[in-house]
């Protein structure tokens, strides 16, 4: 026992020391030196917890890194952690922002904030906001899309959530909703269900849709799930200014919200070509479910992903980079 | 002679008044639910103190005031908390600058695998001994084939610090809670409150005090992961032979000689268990400290969830797991390893030191070649197998859905329709004095004064939180998943207990339940069953249910062989074996295994509220994403923590009452063996 | 062979200070416990007590001496309140009321330092169970002591081992306790206490815990050790047997309150009361029984031939001697004639034990 024991030891002591002389050549990892040779430093991009954010915040990362020399941070991090990463120095970028007018009050200037952020333009995207069906429920019943019609199909929605009403999934608590409100105001015959998260949606849209089963939920756009199943919006009584003042009173559609790019004052005051990148990046909604697809559905890496969109789409991408 | 009479007479009387008793706590037991019945029949629906999702009161303005003051708060403590955040991330910082992270000009990091797989044997050999060695050298190879080396590395090192800032504070906690009754009194409901408390009601604050970087992650798994070290020590140290230290004592020795001389190495084998509970339960953190992007495999998890994509979430989730093995087989054997390393001779001692010194030796070349070769510090691709078993899964989440669902849906429907629903009606459906009088009327029959007074302060709490709807819904779906647990403990755990063949088998299993992020199982049982409250209990049921088998295949294996044999003896069939002897005799075991059930359970409420459950859970997770509601989400957290404390007493002591007979063993081999001892090991 | 058995039993007295005082010594347990001595409360039966105010005392109103090289045995049933006394004397309990006098040195008031001094260097004390490190060698356990104190390794180990061999146990140093038998356990007990060379020793019924025939090879060791090294000694039991055996002078306890100290003659010939006569009611009383116990006073017509002993000859080793010889004992001290002892009288305490057991 003993015996065999030290001669594993001898055996061990040979091996490395013969692999520690063939290590004495060196090695192959050689340093880098910076790809683009301008001074772009390193940028903080926050990635907020959607694909769809992902899609843009890779794309512009990816053209950060290739194309400026950058080095792109990417942080997971929640929308409201983001913005008190501004203040904190932790986070350059929320290149998605869905309007949180609360967090504007806290961190921009004008509205009486710390002024660690401030807005760097749209980024061409529409935030819209809404209760979907199924594609299959709108060829079987072509009028479901009026709202006027919902109680008409409530039995349809009936679930053992909701007793004898119609389910209305409300979802990803990450957005402000008013849809109980709603529900009340316009003397809908449904009840509201918390499905509790984004994926909880689309786990049930997806089943509805295969399955041919009935299914009304909140859910937006833009959003890589629409490339896979075209939910349709249900129209709701229009939105016109100032209509959802009062939450409590609510009885009219969500406002379609222009999506803007958040950046750190700091950030935007380095002179980094980055900042100019992030000012200049605008693309659709089709743009981004694009990205959001390759990243969601066909598993690819989100780095690869953004690669594939930027060389296939050159144009914009050089209008971004102001070339 | 006339004694005698009167003492038989006695006993007679006794045990005619303890047959009574029992049968008297059954019968009032349904008789204050027929009341029940009768009256929500008429009051069915009346102060239900039922709000809306986006409903906010003064209670829930003020617990907002009361986070956003202690988020700006300037003053010592957060000063004193600060610093630990910052020494905190530099210590993280570095290590991962080490193993994980390149720091330009570098396009790798420091040490590549092979060396961080020399290293990580070589500690384990010096602390564990040989065969550790083997898992560890195993799972590392793992990590890398299944795709995440880099990120195993990460959770390591977090979970690594974590750990090692609970010990260095949780230790000497539970020492000075060890000795004294007033430290003991004050910090055990501390530690309840941070074992129950969900962390979704801490990371936006810890984020916004501490903010943003690994320290946040390693933080909010110390608040989970240190209560088990200090218990565990506090327990003992208590449990050192009084008359060793009064020996010892005689012999003049001061206090500090007192610790270090004999408490301490009289202590070590258990606290080294703690060590253990403690980093199970940092682990069980990885994905929840995701969330405020906490380094490791839980990231990917949350991407595959937030993706829909199953496969990579479960291969992510896999190589949780395999951590989780290689870390419980390691501090297992190490704390082994304590007790006969020490007693080993002195040839051992010496040639143990000469295997350290070539390891340490094979190690620096291993590091040395992973910072210089890529191929030994990338983890070669070519050895994946991740990809292959994602896909696979993936397959398989396909097939669920296109064959499955349907099934699955009408079975999610039954159940909800007859079970769910009449009993969540009646908790919750009725008014909230009458749900309040009937609980504190069955916390009474079942646990006595104290279980009443429990529940008289936890349903007062609630019922201040204004979230006393939310919280009776909470409750119908935790007793819920509960009595779906005990059964399936009891038919698991009796065929389990029977027969050892069963129990090799299925015990992997279990482990592997138990160590799963929650997360990951979450997407097929979404698939199966839909978003909505079924779906919430069966994740909680799958959470749950392993603590409760073991607990009682324990028990019921822990039942003396001989009282089997007499039995045997005597003509018992099967079934009667199991029904009057087996399981009667495990009645500890059940009871601790329907406490440990219900707390279990309600830690996933939080989850469930992800998934379809609403009340409570839902309040936390949207307290979690919009800040205006943080205080509701806070309020929602102090309930959930009230419904545990309330349901943690009310077993107890109903255990307590009920039998005498319930094995200690079993009791205290929970507490020190698997996970965490729960609030149950505060009493 | 005749004055071979003579043994004269120390006495405390008052040139010489005793090794030990004890004072009106108290120890009540429970709530509130200082406020019943000198209450009403402090003369009511323990049950009363307990119902009455939920305390114990466990030790009552204990005064006591014990000279240097005594043997002081204290016994009594258990709960009597004998572990709570002799862990007052070195305050492992601390006392509720009354004085400890250690070689001059006051206990109670004692400070901290006082206290750990007095333990590491003048008293030592054995327990029923032992209470030795599992994690520590023979040799380690028996140096600890030492260890507390600041002797240095080579030092501590060197002595130990000495005390090692005396007890018995050499061979043993490097054995862990677990691997000892009880016997040997106690062995390394008795050499934990004897390492820091103590001028007192306490003993907390440290064999009960033995089989028998262990238990009596200890005795002698203790017999023996006390024949070496002339050391005071406190020891407790609840075995009269080993009492007697063991013991200069005797302390029978009862619900913490003294009922009787005496030699173990007396205790044997003239029990205090019911509680003492029930006790001793079993013993041999030959084997404890002194000449001046059954001697009659000299009669001018007693012969002056025969056997010449002292009246602390215990009975049963003069019994064959007297027995064999055609004359009465005579019993002699200090040259002077103070008895008789004929065979009738040795025959009535030999014949009535086996009687009794038969
Ligand atoms: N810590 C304590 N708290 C309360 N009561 C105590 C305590 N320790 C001892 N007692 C009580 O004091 C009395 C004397 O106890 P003690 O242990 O001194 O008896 P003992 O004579 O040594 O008995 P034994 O022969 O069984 O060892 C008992 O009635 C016991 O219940
Ligand atoms: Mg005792």
């Amino acid at each position: 026992m003993r015996v065999t024991r030290s001669r594993a030891v001898l055996a061990v002591v040979a091996v490395s020391s013969v692999l520690a002389v063939s290590a004495c050549g060196g090695g192959d990892i050689k340093n880098e030196t910076a790809a683009g040779g301008e001074d772009c430093g390193t940028i903080n991009m926050a990635i907020n917890p959607w694909v769809g954010y992902e899609a843009s915040a890779h794309v512009v990362g990816y053209i950060a890194e290739s194309k400026l020399g950058c080095t792109v941070d990417y942080k997971d991090l929640d929308e409201q952690v983001s913005w008190q990463g501004f203040a904190e120095d932790e986070v350059d970028v929320v290149i998605e922002n869905w309007g949180h007018p609360e967090l504007q009050k806290k961190y921009f200037k004008s509205p009486g904030g710390d002024g660690s952020a401030m807005s760097a333009g749209p980024n061409g995207n529409e935030g819209i906001i809404g209760w979907y069906v199924p594609p299959w429920m709108v060829e079987k019943y072509p009028d479901i899309l009026d709202w006027k019609n919902l109680n008409k199909y409530a039995d349809l929605f009936k679930t053992p959530e909701s007793g004898d009403k119609g389910t209305l999934f409300d979802g990803d608590p990450g957005f402000v909703t008013n849809d109980e409100a709603l529900v009340k105001n316009l003397d809908l015959n449904y009840k509201v269900v918390f499905a509790g998260s984004e994926n909880a949606l689309i786990e049930g849209f997806r089943n509805a849709e295969e399955n041919k089963t009935p299914m009304l939920g909140y859910f937006y756009a833009p959003q890589w799930f629409l490339s896979e199943v075209p939910l349709e919006k249900v129209e709701l009584p229009k939105y016109t200014e100032g209509c959802d003042a009062d939450p409590e009173k609510v009885a009219c559609d969500y406002p379609v919200y222009t999506l803007d790019k958040i950046v750190a004052t700091d950030f935007a005051e380095s002179g980094s070509p980055g900042y100019d990148l992030v000012k200049n990046f605008q693309w659709t909604n089709d743009d981004q479910n694009e990205v959001a697809k390759m990243i969601a559905e066909d598993q690819m890496d989100p780095d690869d992903a953004a690669q594939k969109w930027v060389e296939e789409n050159p144009d914009k991408v050089n209008a971004w980079l102001g070339q | 002679m006339s004694s005698v009479a009167t003492r038989s007479a006695r006993t007679l009387d006794t045990g005619l008044v303890a047959t009574l008793r029992s049968r008297w706590r059954l019968v009032s037991l349904l008789a204050v639910i027929v009341i029940w019945v009768l009256v929500w029949t008429f009051t069915r629906g009346d102060s239900t103190l039922a709000i809306q999702a986006s409903d906010r009161t003064d209670i829930h303005g003020w617990f907002l005031r009361l986070t956003t003051s202690i988020e700006e708060a300037n003053n010592v403590v957060t000063a004193a908390l600060a610093a630990l955040a910052d020494a905190m991330d530099a210590t993280l910082l570095f290590f991962q600058h080490l193993f994980t992270v390149p720091e330009f000009p570098r396009p790798l990091p420091q040490v590549g695998w092979l060396g961080a797989l020399a290293l990580a044997s070589l500690a384990t050999y010096a602390v564990a001994g040989w065969r550790p060695v083997l898992i560890v050298a195993a799972s590392f190879l793992l990590f890398g084939m299944l795709g995440y080396y880099p990120d195993a590395m990460d959770l390591l090192i977090v979970t690594s610090v974590a750990v090692a800032v609970a010990l260095l504070l949780g230790i000497p906690i539970g020492i000075w809670m060890g000795h004294s009754k007033v430290v003991s009194a004050i910090v055990t409901p501390i530690l309840d409150v941070m074992q129950t408390m969900p962390s979704f009601v801490y990371l936006l604050p810890f984020s916004i005090l501490f903010g943003i970087g690994p320290a946040v992650a390693a933080l909010v798994t110390l608040v989970y992961a240190m209560p088990p070290a200090v218990r565990v020590t506090a327990y003992a140290i208590r449990a050192v032979s009084s008359t060793t230290i009064e020996a010892t004592d005689s012999l003049g020795q001061s206090r500090w000689q007192r610790l270090r001389n004999v408490e301490l190495p009289m202590a070590k084998r258990t606290i080294i268990v703690g060590v253990n509970q403690t980093t199970m339960a940092a682990l069980s953190m990885a994905t929840i400290a995701a969330y405020v992007d906490g380094p490791g495999l839980g990231q990917p998890v949350l991407e595959g969830l937030r993706r829909g994509q199953l496969g990579k979430a479960f291969v992510a989730g896999l190589a949780i797991v395999i951590m989780a093995i290689m870390l419980d087989r390691t501090t297992t054997a190490a704390s082994i390893r304590a007790e006969t390393a020490a007693r080993s001779g002195r040839d051992r001692g010496r040639q143990r030191w000469v295997v350290l010194g070539v390891g340490a030796a094979v190690a620096a070349v291993a590091v040395y070649l992973s910072n210089g070769y890529s191929w030994a510090n990338e983890f070669p691709a070519g050895l994946d197998i991740g990809t292959w078993i994602q896909l696979r899964v993936d397959d398989f989440s396909g097939w669920l859905r296109a064959d499955f669902s349907s099934v699955t849906t009408s079975i999610q429907e039954r159940f909800t329709l007859s079970f769910l629903n009449p009993v969540q009606d009646l908790i919750a459906g009725s008014p909230w004095f009458v749900a309040g009088a009937a609980i504190c009327a069955i916390a009474w029959i079942a646990g006595g004064n104290r279980a009443l007074g429990a529940a008289v302060i936890c349903l007062t709490g609630l019922y201040f939180l204004d979230l006393w709807n939310n919280a009776m819904i909470t409750l119908t779906a935790v007793l819920v998943a509960t009595v779906v647990v005990m059964l399936l403990g009891i038919v698991v755990g009796v065929w389990m207990g029977r027969s050892k063949n069963v129990d090799r088998a299925v015990r992997p299993f279990l482990d592997a339940a138990q160590t799963l992020p929650p997360f990951v199982y979450l997407i097929p049982v979404l698939v199966l069953f839909g978003a909505n409250r079924f779906t919430a209990m069966v994740a909680g049921v799958i959470y749950a249910a392993p603590v409760a088998i073991k607990l009682i295949a324990d028990g019921v294996r822990g039942v003396s062989a001989t009282t089997v044999e007499a039995a045997e003896a005597a003509g018992t069939s099967r079934l009667q074996m199991i029904w009057k002897v087996q399981l009667p005799m495990a009645r500890g075991a059940l009871l601790l295994a329907a406490n440990q059930g219900l707390l279990y359970v309600l830690s996933m409420v939080v989850i469930g509220g992800m998934v379809g459950a609403g009340a409570l859970g839902f309040d936390i997770v949207y307290g979690f994403r919009q800040s205006e509601f943080a205080g509701k989400g806070l309020a929602a957290g102090v309930s959930i923590v009230l419904i545990g404390i309330m349901l943690d007493r009310i077993t107890t002591y109903s255990a307590r009452r009920s039998s005498s007979a319930a094995p200690a063993g079993a009791r205290a081999k929970n507490t020190t063996r698997k996970r965490f001892p729960l609030l149950s090991s505060s009493s | 062979m005749t004055d071979t058995a003579t043994v004269t039993p120390p006495q405390a007295n008052a040139e010489q200070p005793a090794a030990l005082a004890v004072d009106r010594l108290w120890k009540v347990f429970g709530p509130k416990a200082d406020k019943i001595i000198g209450s009403p409360d402090a003369d009511l039966p323990r049950h009363e007590m307990l119902k009455e105010t939920g305390c114990v005392a466990a030790v009552k109103d204990i005064s006591f001496e014990v000279a240097a090289g005594e043997v002081f045995v204290v016994m009594g049933l258990s709960g009597s309140g004998k572990s709570t006394l002799v862990r007052c004397l070195t305050r492992l309990i601390e006392p509720t009321a009354g004085t400890v006098t250690i070689n001059g040195t006051d206990v109670v008031g004692a400070s901290e330092s006082t206290l750990r001094d007095l333990r590491r260097n003048h008293v030592a004390m054995v327990f029923q169970h032992f209470g030795l490190l599992p994690h520590r060698q023979v040799i380690d356990n028996v140096a600890y002591g030492l260890e507390i104190r600041g002797v240095g390794k080579a030092e501590r180990r060197k002595r130990a081992a000495e005390i090692v061999d005396l007890v018995g146990l050499e061979g043993n140093e490097h054995s862990y306790p677990d691997q000892l038998s009880g016997g040997m356990q106690q062995r390394v007990g008795l050499a934990r206490a004897l390492a820091g060379d103590p001028a007192l020793l306490l003993f907390d019924e440290p064999f009960s815990a033995l089989d028998p025939l262990i238990r009596r090879d200890m005795q002698n060791e203790v017999i023996r050790l006390q024949e070496d090294l002339q050391k005071t000694m406190v020891f407790i039991t609840h075995d009269l047997q080993e009492a007697l055996k063991l013991g200069d002078r005797i302390l029978i306890m009862r619900d913490g309150e003294v009922v009787q100290i005496g030699t173990p003659a007396e205790v044997v010939a003239s029990p205090a009361d019911d509680y003492v006569r029930d006790f001793v009611s079993d013993v041999p009383r030959s084997h404890v029984l002194t000449l001046r116990y059954v001697m009659r006073d000299p009669r001018p017509d007693d012969s002056s031939e025969g056997l010449v002993m002292s009246s602390d000859t215990i009975v049963r080793q003069a019994a064959r001697a007297a027995l064999a010889s055609d004359h009465v004992v005579r019993v002699v001290d200090d040259g002077k004639l103070v008895g008789i002892v004929d065979d009738d009288a040795i025959l009535r305490i030999v014949v009535a034990e086996e009687s009794v057991r038969a």
